[in-house]
């Protein structure tokens, strides 16, 4: 499941997020409403009627352990609850915004999500009862716990397939009924909204026997967004790097990382490689940002420009091999960004492939202070090793 | 002779009258790849330098005698045009566009799948060269020669890289297939690797993946029960940082698999030899098939 770098780019949600998503395809979850402040906090747990949850809102397993989801019995507890939580840190996140819910009384839990499955290229749904905190536990230690089918995209989910799940999961008899049905609900808003995992984490079911999603994670799939404007002006405010904000909003992809060299390459796998190749010459990158295919000019400059935008960056690697990206464009780019922002560290460049001759003519001609050349990865990779160490 | 394309290649391409589509359709013609037509809706009657331009992929094939597709138009007319060609009769699509969404992609494979004989390549791929004989999609051709070693890759660039290196040490193609790094590919190593070993020009087969999914380690069990022509490995990615797990669900899913690590060790565990960089892959070549 995991694609950091390539393609398919992934947007996690808040919890909040996710359930006012669910809210909208009919899945059951709780009354409640969002705070970025006290004040708002309190209106809205007034407008509930306590007692009520406060819960942080980040992108974040762990948050009850952290401190970061407590019930409130009445207008006092709840304020001072919202203020120990607000600008809490959770594992290095600032809590920036609250979800105030009603407290629900909690008969059972239980687990169910459908996740994109790659290896089977299918839509894999599971259905527990063990659901509560640590479902990846339950699927080492007794693997049989989670019921599990794959969907057919063609055909979809199925009453039959909701029904196979709670029996072979062993949900209460008395409960299949709406367990199916937020099922079927949940599936509804993992095809409309076109997301990669919807996961309830615990699924309840309450003393009065109905059911609501007590958590919700949802990572939608960015390739999607352009059908779905409500869902890309989502937006995480405590998960965003600065500089991957910045890289974002010019359509690069930048990873930051603990070294001191920059890395540019073109394409994920090649910008993969060439981490790989930097740290077996005794390298660690800081970056690495991977400027696509077909880049242009000003896209070159811009990245530069993130790169440097990290001031533990002694020296900077350019690896690109053009198939669609040209390496005079490439070589313009890095001439502008020269002359825009005058870098104070050395760059080291390798351009194979598309126009590299002319490329590699421009940035001879511009004779750009501390640019060195490379005719090979490994010498490339070599060579900003030294650079950034000396 | 080399798998998938060559010199009967007729091809059509989707999008041929986008500047990209454009450059890169000429690109292939300069290289001998017999381009027949382009589609594109609302445009038949003109052409893009002498190739005949329809509204529908039907009547391309119909008039044109298309038999493989390239798909270049944006990610959002991408599925329903990859569809249409199979619709058409075209039995082998070579999708280039980047960026499809992915319940498209799955939504694609499953009809390709119960069609049963059209071959998708991609999407988000750089293509499929056979040098000497046809390209179709962006791989920089100039840079390969006719040989023997098969190249089958997830990532565009690093094929290059590794085409590359192969080269500077005096080895050639039979073809090189970008089978692109989406999370629903048509094609897996497992088909090409299959396609290299049934074809005689083919002695060594290089695979190139990298970190996430779990490809690289089917294809190990598939080469270890199916293939008796040597393989060599490349995986990137091990120093990549962990990248984002899609909540538990994720794990639960992939449990180990997916990290480069694994990955190598998967392909070595069956035989198959991995270099921990692309100029090893060509090292590794050289000492199999002698320099």
């Amino acid at each position: 499941m995991d694609e950091p770098l390539k393609s398919a780019v992934l947007m996690d949600l808040l919890e909040y997020q996710g359930k006012q998503l669910f809210a909208r395809h009919g899945v059951p979850v709780p009354n409640g409403g969002y705070a970025a402040t006290i004040e708002e906090a309190l209106d809205v747990a007034d407008g509930i009627g306590y007692p009520v949850v406060v819960k942080a809102q980040v992108q974040i397993g762990g948050r009850g352990k952290a401190g970061g989801i407590k019930v409130a019995q009445d207008r006092d507890e709840a304020l001072q609850h919202c203020e120990a939580i607000l600008g809490m840190d959770i594992r290095g996140l600032t809590v920036r915004e609250l979800w105030i819910e009603e407290a629900s009384d909690i008969a059972s839990e239980y687990y169910a999500s459908f996740v994109f499955d790659r290896a089977a290229k299918a839509t894999l749904a599971m259905l527990s009862t063990k659901g509560g905190m640590d479902i990846e536990a339950v699927a080492e230690e007794d693997p049989t716990a989670i019921a599990r089918l794959h969907v057919d995209p063609l055909l979809g989910f199925q009453d039959f397939h909701a029904r196979r799940l709670c029996f072979e999961a062993g949900v209460d008899a008395d409960v299949v009924r709406p367990v199916s049905a937020l099922l079927a609900r949940l599936y509804e808003a993992y095809v409309d909204e076109e997301a990669m995992l919807v996961e309830v984490n615990p699924l309840i079911v309450k003393n009065d026997r109905t059911v609501a999603a007590l958590d919700a994670k949802v990572t939608l799939d960015d390739n999607a967004l352009f059908r779905h404007q409500e869902n890309a002006e989502l937006r995480n405010p405590s998960a965003e790097d600065p500089q991957e904000q910045m890289a974002k909003e010019r359509g690069l992809t930048y990873v930051k990382l603990d070294g001191d060299i920059g890395i540019l390459g073109n394409g994920a796998g090649l910008v993969m490689s060439t981490l790989d190749v930097v740290a077996q010459a005794g390298g660690t990158p800081a970056n690495f940002l991977d400027a696509g295919g077909g880049s242009k000019a000003e896209a070159i400059t811009s990245a530069v420009e993130v790169i440097l935008s990290d001031p533990k960056v002694k020296a900077v690697l350019f690896n690109i091999f053009g198939g669609i990206t040209r390496c005079d464009e490439v070589a313009r780019g890095l001439i502008d960004a020269f002359e825009q922002i005058k870098p104070s560290v050395p760059f080291v460049v390798r351009l194979d492939g598309t126009n590299d001759v002319e490329g590699r003519r421009l940035l001879s001609e511009a004779n750009l202070p501390n640019v060195h050349t490379a005719a090979t990865m490994d010498e490339a990779a070599h060579k900003v090793v030294e650079v950034a160490r000396s | 002779m080399s798998i998938l394309i060559d010199g009967s290649t007729k091809l059509v391409v989707s999008g041929i009258t986008g500047r990209e589509g454009t450059f890169h359709t000429l690109n292939n013609r300069a290289y001998g790849t017999n381009v027949v037509a382009g589609v594109t809706p609302g445009k038949e009657g003109q052409d893009v330098e002498g190739i005949p331009v329809y509204n529908t992929f039907r009547k391309a094939v119909e008039e044109q005698g298309a038999n493989t597709a390239m798909i270049f138009v944006p990610p959002r007319f991408a599925a329903d045009s990859i569809l249409e060609a199979a619709d058409a009769g075209i039995k082998l699509i070579v999708a280039i566009t980047e960026g499809i969404p992915a319940h498209d992609e799955l939504r694609v494979y499953t009809h390709l799948q119960r069609l049963g004989d059209v071959r998708l390549v991609g999407p988000n791929c750089p293509g499929i060269l056979s040098p000497g004989k046809a390209n179709v999609g962006i791989i920089p051709a100039s840079f390969f020669k006719e040989g023997n070693v098969g190249v089958v890759s997830r990532s565009g660039t690093l094929t290059y890289q590794i085409g590359n290196e192969l080269a500077q040490r005096g080895f050639g193609n039979s073809s090189i297939v970008g089978i692109g790094g989406d999370p629903v590919p048509g094609s897996s190593f497992i088909d090409i690797i299959a396609l290299f070993e049934a074809d005689p020009q083919t002695e060594l087969i290089v695979m190139s993946g990298e970190i996430g999914g779990s490809a690289e380690e089917e294809a190990a069990e598939y080469i270890a029960a199916n293939v008796s022509k040597p393989v060599v490995g490349y995986i990137a990615g091990f120093t990549a940082p962990p990248g984002k797990t899609m909540g538990h669900a994720g794990a639960i899913v992939s449990g180990s698999q997916g990290t480069a690590a694994a990955k190598a060790e998967a392909l070595e565990g069956k035989g198959v030899r991995v270099g921990r960089t692309p100029t090893q892959v060509a090292d590794i070549a050289v000492e199999i098939l002698g320099g």
